[in-house]
């Protein structure tokens, strides 16, 4: 009797949810250990994330960041390579976009400010084609070789922010400001435009990017000759070679592309809401990142909704920091940590009970 | 004595102090790693043995409690990366990442929701924790020439943890070469097929690989909070483990110049301490950061294999799977 495998529902809905709720399981597990309701805890998370105009403009906000750095990870996973270099990517995204903003100040702002948003793009694209390469033609492994790259990006951003790139008169290591051109409209304004009134939060124009980035990733992984390209490398690059594909070549570029949409993370923190250069701003997203695109599968579709609860999680925990001080922000970490534990190392475990449990039910062996 | 020589002593002496954690998390690596176990959860294991060591050094008063909490907190955390990575087969990298991700978030929230001192533990007192050590003779040798002076600035007068790591390299080299255990470590990293087809366990030996992991990084992490430090403070291990990562890949996976690479190592983080808004003459001030980026530069440069490649052993991060149906 030859197994079949089960059904999408199955592999892409119920399992990965189980993985996500035994995560959230654990991580209640420990709000219990430190003496708080972790039911209570929740409830008071979801109010702050969604239940006001105020909670989900930031959560939107956070969500944006998180689609970027969530799509980059996963682009890099469908050519079968683990960027765990999006921090590093996404802080040079905010240095590319800085030098963009402050050497051409000049230009009218139509000009400026998609040559911004360019610079951010393929600032983390060049910071990951050192890493891509030699991971393609040498064989030195993207892992290591972006985590090493991950320490340079952030000695380098320092010494440009105490140094060479300073505010004079500022004791703060940031940048001047930009001038407006250089700047992505909040949410609010663009609403006051059309005559609508919303709560002033730092959800911009940069969100509507993300959601296009997730869009445009779909169709090239899935709609286009490259993605193909990509998913044949992933999948097997020895069968990709017999199909006159180049593995190193595909690994370059979609490593480039990765690079580039953490780079793009920059549009939010930087263009969005800074408006200047500041040190450690992308406050690890690029990490989360990698729970986000772990949770969604991959999946452009799954990393948007990875993204909002992540969003949901860290303007929720905020107002738990707030109510509960014993909660800090870092519960935060630790929910994203048993995510990437259960969604990503351990997704399996479940996996193989689900689909012995479903073969019970449906009378039919399906592998998982 | 001349002041160079006195300079370059004392850059020794805590360029040692500093290489410790890296050689603690770094022959750690070695083991999972030769095992064929790729450890990325160095830092993290570390953390939380800080943590667990200066939480437990401030309810006990006793270094050696800390240090056995330390052990068994980050083998704890080894044996989650073990059962991912070895039963689970998922993917190492992936373990690992979760590793540092969760040591990061637990060791603050409960940090903070025990001690009260926003992610801290009590500052210790210094019965609990490892003291320094004065070899004997150090203040009478000082009046030998050179020698004298090595000795007691340099070689006495450290913690005991600091000996324990250094007696810990050739006891490494002696385990992977010369005993049957340190034989097949090798060989189920290099060729696991052929170690299962010997009849022995895969996993058993991975898991033995990955709990020694585990119990050095305890180490590690106690020598940051017990004996270097006076407590364990938020996110304490900054980036250590990572650049124990890179002295081994460093080192080739190989235990005798992996202290060679932590020692260049933590001589680098001495040099970037010391040399702070000192400007040199005809160079000017070295930016520090430039210092601080060299490890990871130089571990990049060696991987790209353009000084000397480095090759890791053959079957790391690759899940055994014993049936190939």
């Amino acid at each position: 009797m030859s197994a079949r495998p089960a059904p999408l529902w199955l592999t892409a809905g119920v399992v990965p949810l189980v993985n996500v709720a035994v995560a959230f399981l654990a991580a209640g597990l420990v709000i219990a250990l430190i003496g708080e309701n972790p039911l209570e805890a929740l409830q008071i998370m979801l109010r702050g994330a969604l239940g006001s105009q105020y909670g989900l403009g930031y959560t939107l906000y956070y969500t944006t960041s998180f689609i970027f750095t969530g799509l980059a990870v996963a682009v890099a996973f469908h050519a079968g390579h683990f960027n765990i270099g999006g921090e590093g990517q996404a802080l040079m995204g905010g240095l590319g976009a800085a030098l963009v903003a402050l050497s051409l100040p000049f230009l009218p702002w139509p000009i400026l400010l998609p040559l911004c948003v360019l610079g951010a793009a393929l600032a983390g694209a060049a910071w990951v084609l050192i890493p891509a390469y030699l991971q393609a033609y040498r064989g030195s492994h993207i892992v290591i070789t972006t985590i090493m790259f991950n320490f340079l990006a952030a000695t380098l951003l320092v010494y440009l922010l105490v140094g060479p790139m300073k505010m004079a008169g500022s004791m703060a290591p940031e940048t001047a400001k930009f001038v407006p051109g250089a700047t992505l409209p909040l949410m609010n304004q663009m609403a006051a435009w059309f005559g609508l009134t919303l709560t002033r939060t730092p959800l911009n124009l940069s969100f509507v990017f993300a959601i296009l980035a997730a869009i445009t990733v779909w169709v090239l992984i899935w709609r286009t000759r490259l993605g193909y390209a990509i998913r044949t490398v992933g999948a097997n690059p020895d069968a990709a070679v017999y199909a006159g594909i180049s593995p190193a070549r595909i690994t370059v570029i979609a490593l480039l592309i990765s690079g580039g949409l953490a780079g793009l993370m920059a549009t939010n923190e930087i263009l969005g809401v800074q408006g200047r250069l500041i040190n450690e701003f992308t406050a690890g997203a690029g990490f989360v990142g990698i729970a986000v695109a772990l949770m969604g599968r991959g999946h452009p579709f799954g990393i948007v909704l990875a993204a909002l609860l992540f969003g949901v999680l860290y303007q929720g925990g905020a107002e738990l920091a707030f109510d509960k001080p014993k909660i800090t922000r870092e519960m935060i970490i630790v929910i994203q940590g048993f995510v990437i534990l259960f969604a990503g190392a351990l997704e399996m475990m479940f996996a193989d009970r689900i689909a012995a449990l479903y073969q019970r039910f449906a009378g039919q062996p399906v592998s998982a | 004595m001349s002041e160079a020589f006195q300079i370059i002593l004392l850059a020794v002496d805590s360029a040692i102090r500093l290489s410790v954690p890296l050689l603690f998390a770094c022959l750690a690596g070695l083991y999972s790693e030769r095992a064929g176990v790729v450890d990325i959860g160095l830092e993290g294991k570390m953390l939380i043995g800080a943590f667990a060591a200066g939480a437990t050094a401030s309810l006990v008063p006793n270094p050696w409690m800390g240090l056995l909490a330390a052990v068994l907190a980050s083998v704890l955390f080894a044996l989650v990366h073990g059962f991912a990575s070895i039963t689970q087969r998922g993917n190492q990298i992936v373990a690992g990442v979760a590793i540092n991700v969760l040591a990061s978030g637990l060791t603050a929230i409960l940090g903070n929701a025990w001690f009260n001192q926003g992610g801290r533990t009590p500052q210790l007192p210094s019965g609990a924790r490892f003291n320094e050590i004065v070899l004997p003779f150090a203040e009478s040798a000082r009046a030998i020439p050179v020698f004298g002076a090595i000795y007691a600035e340099v070689i006495s007068g450290h913690s005991v943890l600091v000996y324990g790591a250094l007696a810990l390299v050739p006891l490494t080299w002696f385990i992977l070469y010369r005993t049957r255990w340190g034989l097949r470590l090798r060989a189920v990293g290099e060729n696991p097929a052929a170690v299962d087809t010997a009849g022995l366990s895969v996993t058993a030996l991975r898991y033995s690989a990955v709990i020694m992991a585990g119990i050095l990084c305890g180490f590690g992490g106690a020598y940051l909070a017990i004996a270097q430090s006076a407590g364990f403070i938020t996110d304490m291990t900054a980036g250590k483990g990572f650049i124990a990562l890179a002295a081994l890949i460093f080192a080739k996976w190989r235990p005798v110049p992996a202290l060679g690479a932590c020692f260049l190592f933590g001589l680098l983080d001495a040099v970037a301490l010391r040399i702070q808004g000192v400007s040199f003459p005809g160079i000017g001030q070295v930016p520090v950061q430039a210092i601080q980026a060299l490890p990871y530069l130089l571990t990049v440069v060696l991987l790209a294999g353009f000084i000397g490649k480095a090759t890791p052993p053959k079957a790391v991060g690759v899940p055994y799977l014993k049936d190939r149906s």
